[in-house]
This record gives C-alpha cells, structure tokens and sequence, in this order.
C-alpha cells in the first residue's frame, strides 16, 4: 500500500493550535479551512486530536467532525479525550472513520479489546507518546506528555498490538514541533515487528526528514507544522517521496 | 438537470459522508428511512458497514426489499457502497449464509487470508477485470489504476464473470473492488473516502449512467 500522509491537526476548539513537544500552543486559524485545502492538496487522511478533551473530560470536537466530515472526502481520524464506547459510537456517527485512544487505553488496557470489538479492529487506533530517556530507552506519556504511565514504550506498543488495536500511531513527544527529524530508531524497532499499520508523527522538520522515517516501512506519516506554517504542500511531499522511490497515492 | 437520488437508510453504519458527498457530487439527495420513499427517484445508493445478516434484517425491517427489487427490474441506476454492494448479490458466507438481494448473482466470501492482512484496510489501485463493463458504468470516466479507500473482511463473486467489473491486486490475490450488470453498480471501496476521484465517480453515476 501507497504511503499515507496525513496531516494532523490539534484542535482547542475552534481553533488549530500548534505547540513545541505538545506545549506552547499558538492559535493557527480555522481548523475546517487548513483541513480543506489539505483535502484539496491530495491528503490521504487526516488527523484531529483535541487537545483539550483528555485534560477536562469534555470533547468539544463533535460540531467540528459534522462540519468536516461533510467536505473532507478521505478518512478521517479523531483522538483526544475518548474514554468510553460511547464516546466511540458519537465520533464514529459524527462521520470520523477511525479513533484514536491513549490515555484511557494506558489506564485499561482491555478498553482496546473491548472497542474493537465492538466497531471492528480497523477503526480502533492506539496512540503511544514516547519520550526518550537518558538510558536510551523510551517510556510512554499520556495526556500529551504531562503523564508518565510508568510503562516502557516498546512493551506497552506491542503490547496494545496483542489486545487488537488496528494501528499505531507514535508520537514523539520530545520531538515534536521542533523540525529535528524524527525519532527513527524508535519507529523502526516497532515497525519491523508488528502486523498492523505504524504511523510516524512527531519532528517532521524537512521533505529528506519524511523519506527517512517512510524508508523505515511505516504505513503513513502525520505532518502538523511544516504544512500548517506553509513550508510545503501535502503536493510536494508526495513529489519528492516519489523521486525517492516511495510509493504514494497519486 | 436535477437528479434526485435517495440514499437507503436501514440503521448500519453512518450515511452522512456518502449524503454529503452525493450532494456535493451535485445531486439533489434524499434519505429513505422506508421502502416506499425508493419510489419515483432517479437513482438509488445503497450504502453501508457492518455485517451482511444485520444488513439484510435492517433492509427487510425498514420495507426496503420489494423495492429495491422492483426498482432494479424497473432499470433505476442502483449503486452498491461496500456492505451495500455485497448486500445486491445472491447470498453471503458471513456467519453460516444468509440471503442478499439477488440483484446480481453470485455470492460474498471471505478474502484469502494467506499472507495478507484481513480487514483490507487502505488505499489500492483499480484494475479492469472485464473492460467492457468498466467502459459501460460508473467507471467510466475513472482511469485504471485509480486509487480507491477500501475497508472490508469479504468481497463480491458474481457467479457471471461478465459482471465482473474491477480487481485490485492484494498479495497473491485478486480482490474485487467494483461489479457491474445493467443498470446495476457495485463498488467495494468507498468512493465518499477516495479524494477527488471518488467524487468523479459518483459524478459519472449521477450524470452519466
């Protein structure tokens, strides 16, 4: 399968916010317009984490997946705050096609099984924020990196793999907003071993950075910053990914 | 011109993506939450996820068999979206068998799982299988090769390979992404969920076919 490139979008609803390592968060615009013309511009998915629903409980995001969902003709991804199955089910009917679960997942584990079950292996994402520590491994956060679950990164990813999520999604947290490239070593150990769809966020600084982390065989790659201050289009990604050798959707 | 399309409600699954994507695509869209509001539209869409036996309780529930039926014998453009498109074939192996449609003949079966991931999730490219049905129906004006967004356990047979319309290449294997007799259409994959080139295709449905 083409590698998919997906930009993502952190919503402080109604807002788009891009922060450094999940903080900072600097107001952006409207969500529905940098989604449009990502839409326009041959995304092949997007991404929204609403990053205020984990800290407060309360997801303002639905209006917000209605009013996309309406015009974004791809899939749609939709993270932050999801807790219960009906949360879940209100996502999924606002006209997101997958989900994507962190903290509750770290707290109950079976949550995972429960949800695939219910809505299907492939609609259930789980997100694991990782920081690398001065040993050399990387343990994982939840909450956008305020909360340290106490687990190891790699065991807790495969871990969420075994109790049938359908993707991953990694994130960075120490790198994320600061255009270093990604944590490759990480995402490569990962990809090799797991069955299902990996995809990269965090760090994506330049067109050679996103080849790098693409040669490591992850399925799609999450892009907040370079697209949202308009250093590339989601066009010349794909370009250069091409001339790479990197198989994309056209 | 306007065409007024009806999409088939039956409680599975979310309609407002394809609702949305039709009006977009510039059809005057309705959505019939019974059988007989399928009467005197342009075409239909029947769309859906889920399971096969769900759906066809949800259809016979909601009075829409008959007419779905009548509507196909009648030569109303129909289009099938994924579960919908399994649901126009004879039967399916889902859970024991159950009874489709029977707008098409030919069954639903599990895809090969040897060496390749089930649930099909993603974006493939479309092949002719049978040229002249993919000339003569929705597909059209699509290029081959034309990458569509699939999310799906079964695939269509239809037991006539002149039906056949599209494949996409998964492994070893072949998998059908979109099946066409007369007035009848079925695609695998998601046009609401395949960019620009979707929205052609239901364009080409709309105003074409």
């Amino acid at each position: 399968m083409p590698l998919r490139i997906i930009p993502r979008l952190d919503i402080k609803a109604p807002n788009l916010v891009k922060g450094v390592r999940l903080e900072g968060l600097r107001v952006m615009g409207k969500p529905e317009e940098f989604a449009l013309r990502y839409f326009e511009q041959g995304a092949d998915e997007l991404y929204y984490q609403d990053i205020v629903a984990s800290l407060y409980g309360r997801s303002n995001i639905i209006d917000l997946i209605k009013e996309t969902a309406g015009r974004i003709f791809v899939p749609l991804t939709v993270g932050g705050g999801i807790r219960t199955h009906a949360d879940i089910q209100q996502i999924l009917r606002a006209g997101a096609d997958k989900v994507c679960i962190n903290t509750a997942a770290a707290l109950r584990p079976e949550f995972i099984t429960e949800a695939a079950k219910s809505f299907g292996t492939q609609c259930i994402v789980v997100g694991i924020e990782t920081i690398r520590q001065t040993d050399g491994k990387w343990k994982a956060f939840t909450d956008n990196g305020r909360e340290h679950t106490g687990l190891d990164a790699y065991d807790w990813a495969m871990r969420a793999v075994d109790l049938g999520c359908g993707e991953l999604l990694l994130t960075s947290v120490d790198r994320e907003g600061t255009n270093k490239g990604f944590e490759l070593e990480f995402v490569a150990k990962i990809a090799k071993q797991v069955p299902v769809p990996v995809v990269a966020h965090g760090g994506a600084g330049s067109l050679e950075d996103i080849a790098a982390v693409a040669k490591l065989g992850v399925d799609g790659v999450a892009i907040a910053s370079m697209l949202h201050y308009n250093r590339t289009t989601v066009n010349d990604i794909k370009q250069y990914l091409g001339s790479q050798g990197v198989e994309v959707r056209a | 011109m306007s065409v007024k399309v009806a999409v088939v409600d039956y409680g599975l699954g979310n309609l407002h993506s394809v609702v949305k994507a039709l009006a977009h695509a510039g059809a005057d869209v309705i959505v019939a939450e019974h059988g007989s509001q399928l009467v005197g539209v342009d075409k239909i869409v029947l769309p859906g996820v889920g399971a096969f036996s769900d759906g066809m309780a949800g259809l016979t529930k909601a009075g829409h068999v008959e007419p779905l039926k009548a509507a196909a014998a009648a030569g109303v453009p129909m289009l099938g979206i994924c579960l919908g498109a399994q649901l126009m074939l004879g039967h399916s192996e889902e859970f024991g068998s159950t009874a489709g449609l029977g707008i098409i003949p030919g069954k639903v079966v599990k895809i090969p799982s040897d060496g390749i991931k089930v649930p099909h999730v993603g974006w493939a490219q479309l092949a002719p299988r049978q040229e002249q049905v993919w000339q003569s129906g929705a597909l059209r004006k699509t290029a081959p090769h034309t990458w569509a967004y699939f999310v799906h356990s079964y695939h269509m047979i239809p037991d006539d390979v002149r039906d056949h319309a599209a494949t996409v290449q998964s492994g070893a294997h072949q998998i059908t992404a979109a099946v066409a007799r007369g007035n009848i259409t079925g695609f695998q994959f998601h046009p609401e969920k395949s960019g620009q080139s979707g929205l052609d295709m239901l364009s080409a449905f709309l105003f074409d076919s």
